[in-house]
């Protein structure tokens, strides 16, 4: 557990530096955010009291030291206030976020789920006949890698939504729906989560399965499956032998993974419409919400190192070694 | 050496490969292995295309990518006046993909020049002094591996707004700050292993200034990976540019990013209009493509044992020799994700792969 506890130290400072830089960017970079703010809602009547809230958030006409403002700044998020969104007519940052939260972990933590699992099995399947037509997957893999997203998700609902008709092309329910659960709204909710969740399988699967299959190659080569295969074990359990070991490095490997993995999921939610960060992300810019945007940041990266520390006690379960060191 | 040599040869997405192998001096015998890859042809005749297309792109785009034609109320398919269609604006859509390249090359090119500068610099002081300096570059490094790019480039170029918005070099400039931590770790893990080597060794014990160590026993040795990360650093930066245009956050005239802007404000996957948002997505899934090729291609090339996989291959040996990937080359994005192997969650933090 040693290993976890340092691991938990580091996401600590990383979350630390992120709300640090949080809090720098506005005031290094030159420019008068709050001017852009109340340009940007002319007709809508702002009180001295928002602007006032304003200056304080980004650190303009105060006299307060800039100790005293990261303090404060501090203070304000350890208390969950990130400001107000001027997108969605003043209302606290934190609560816009709280409801699109549970959609974008919904749909991208299984979705993340299901790509790892499949990616991992097609690879390990991959490694297994290679030298077959199978290796012929990996530049159709190749392409689906590199092709952005967000156009994997035009292309899918092109297709999938519009010309099948299979499944809704937007949205994460139809907008006649009530919140509740019940069986008409959840199968709803599932139909509309199956395009999206899609496309962030096939582009993310990519990664695991060349990953799992570079790994395999090398762990074919030991000895212990080589004695597996000999001893005549049945070939799905000479397989099994060799997959469990060459996971760990996906795994380990999944902390450099989220952080694309997410960012990527997000610009898929916008062309779905999907009511998740991803969408709030395109609000904030499209509006120069800015305590908006410094809001995501912050909950979308405590949202991957919480992914992350996750991974890391999957891999002390996977793996005992880590388990001897403590 | 000759390492180093076929690299540069690889980074400068010249001519076709095989034209350079008559005239060839002795000396580069074994850099010639280099383009026989088929994987190394092929990403580099695909990287030349888009190189090439991104420079006389604009000189052959038979229309002016602004220019609105006639009023119809819906964009046009392909026809013989406008090859891919118009948009909603009637604007010609082959026009915008032809122009759309440049810029975006050109920024991806700035930031992989600078991370690489940058994960270059720390990584290998990181690995060569250890102590408190690798311990502190180090955790710099991974804080910047874990922290997810696309919010914080998104606070980064909104708060710049419209002054950094068309600025080619702050943006490659800003992309850079958050693509150089992964090339930074993986030099550093190859500068660890590098520095008890014999021949680093036998010239410290020689008194050989540091300066000198570094910039001529170990940094040489170092050029493939260099290579290798700045290849992986362009895909990056290609990837990134391509999501803040489709954000609406980076605005130089046209890219392919701004295309899909466009596209999905007007809604072009919903109604059909598959010639406005093809092309371009097509266009940066290539590019993309030639890359990782690219990077598979001197992954092979570095890693002998890959090489006598092939060949193993080839005269039909099926199981044994093949393909153990050494730990520190395999660069490419893809294997990227399995990059920390062997190292647990633990030594991620310290012991890195080597």
């Amino acid at each position: 557990m040693l290993v976890v506890a340092r691991r938990l130290f580091f996401y600590l400072v990383t979350a630390a530096v992120a709300i640090s830089l949080d809090f720098l960017i506005p005031r290094l970079i030159p420019g008068n955010p709050v001017d852009a703010i109340i340009a940007k809602m002319q007709g809508v009547t702002i009180t001295p009291a928002v602007i006032h809230a304003l200056d304080l958030q980004f650190g303009v006409n105060t006299s307060a030291s800039l100790w005293g403002q990261y303090t404060h700044f501090w203070n304000n998020v350890l208390h969950g206030n990130f400001g107000v969104s001027s997108a969605n007519g003043f209302e606290p940052v934190s609560t816009v976020i709280r409801q699109a939260l549970p959609y974008t972990l919904g749909l991208i933590g299984v979705a993340t789920l299901i790509s790892f699992l499949v990616g991992t099995a097609i690879g390990a399947i991959v490694a297994w006949r290679r030298g077959s037509w199978l290796d012929n997957l990996l530049p159709v893999v190749t392409f689906f890698q590199a092709a952005p997203y967000f156009f994997l998700a035009f292309l899918a609902i092109d297709v999938f939504a519009i010309t099948l008709g299979w499944f809704p092309p937007s949205r994460a329910a139809n907008a006649t729906d009530f919140p509740a659960f019940t069986w008409t709204y959840l199968s709803d909710v599932l139909d509309h989560a199956v395009l999206p969740a899609l496309t962030i399988v096939v582009a993310s699967a990519a990664g695991w399965i060349v990953g799992m299959r570079n790994v395999m190659l090398t762990t074919m080569d030991e000895d212990y499956v080589l004695i597996a295969a000999a001893k005549g074990l049945r070939k799905g359990r000479v397989i099994w032998y060799a997959a469990r070991n060459a996971i760990l490095p996906s795994v380990s490997g999944f902390a450099l993974a989220i952080g694309f993995i997410m960012s990527g999921a997000l610009l898929t939610e916008i062309v779905f419409s999907y009511p998740g960060l991803g969408s709030l992300l395109l609000q904030a810019v499209s509006n120069n919400d800015y305590e908006l945007m410094q809001g995501l940041f912050l909950i979308i990266t405590f949202t991957v190192l919480a992914a992350n520390l996750i991974a890391d006690f999957v891999y002390v379960f996977l793996d005992p070694r880590t388990r001897q060191e403590a | 050496m000759a390492a180093s040599v076929s690299t540069e040869q690889v980074m400068g997405g010249g001519p076709v490969p095989g034209s350079t192998l008559p005239s060839a001096p002795p000396r580069r015998q074994r850099a010639l292995r280099l383009p026989r890859s088929p994987k190394i042809i092929a990403g580099l005749a695909m990287l030349a295309f888009f190189v090439l297309l991104s420079i006389i792109g604009p000189l052959v785009a038979p229309y002016s990518p602004d220019q609105i034609f006639a009023n119809s109320p819906v964009p046009l398919p392909p026809s013989g006046a406008h090859w891919l269609g118009t948009t909603n604006l009637q604007q010609d859509v082959f026009s915008q993909v032809l122009v759309g390249g440049g810029d975006m090359l050109l920024v991806s090119l700035i930031a992989g020049v600078i991370a690489t500068a940058l994960s270059v610099v720390i990584g290998v002081t990181a690995g060569y002094l250890g102590g408190l300096a690798d311990d502190l570059l180090s955790m710099l490094a991974n804080i910047f591996l874990v922290m997810p790019a696309l919010p914080l480039l998104v606070i980064l170029f909104g708060f710049l707004g419209k002054t950094g918005s068309n600025d080619l070099f702050l943006i490659g400039f800003i992309i850079s700050i958050t693509g150089w931590a992964w090339g930074a770790r993986v030099l550093r893990a190859q500068t660890l292993s590098l520095r008890n080597r014999d021949y680093v060794d036998s010239a410290r014990i020689i008194g050989e200034r540091r300066s000198r160590i570094i910039f001529s026993e170990i940094l040489p040795n170092l050029t493939p990976i260099v290579a290798s990360s700045f290849l992986f650093t362009v895909l990056y930066a290609v990837g990134t540019y391509t999501a803040m245009a489709f954000l609406g956050l980076v605005n130089p005239n046209w890219s392919w990013g701004g295309i899909l802007y466009y596209a999905q404000g007007a809604n072009a996957e919903l109604t059909g209009y598959w010639w406005w948002y093809i092309p371009p997505g097509i266009a940066v899934a290539l590019l993309g493509t030639s890359l990782v090729l690219l990077n598979f291609g001197i992954d092979e090339f570095i890693n002998p044992r890959l090489r006598a996989a092939g060949l193993a291959r080839r005269s039909g040996g099926r199981r044994g020799t093949r393909s153990r990937r050494s730990q520190q080359f395999a660069l490419t994005p893809v294997t990227g994700l399995s990059q920390a192997r062997g190292a647990t969650p633990a030594t991620i933090g310290e012991g890195g792969q080597a």
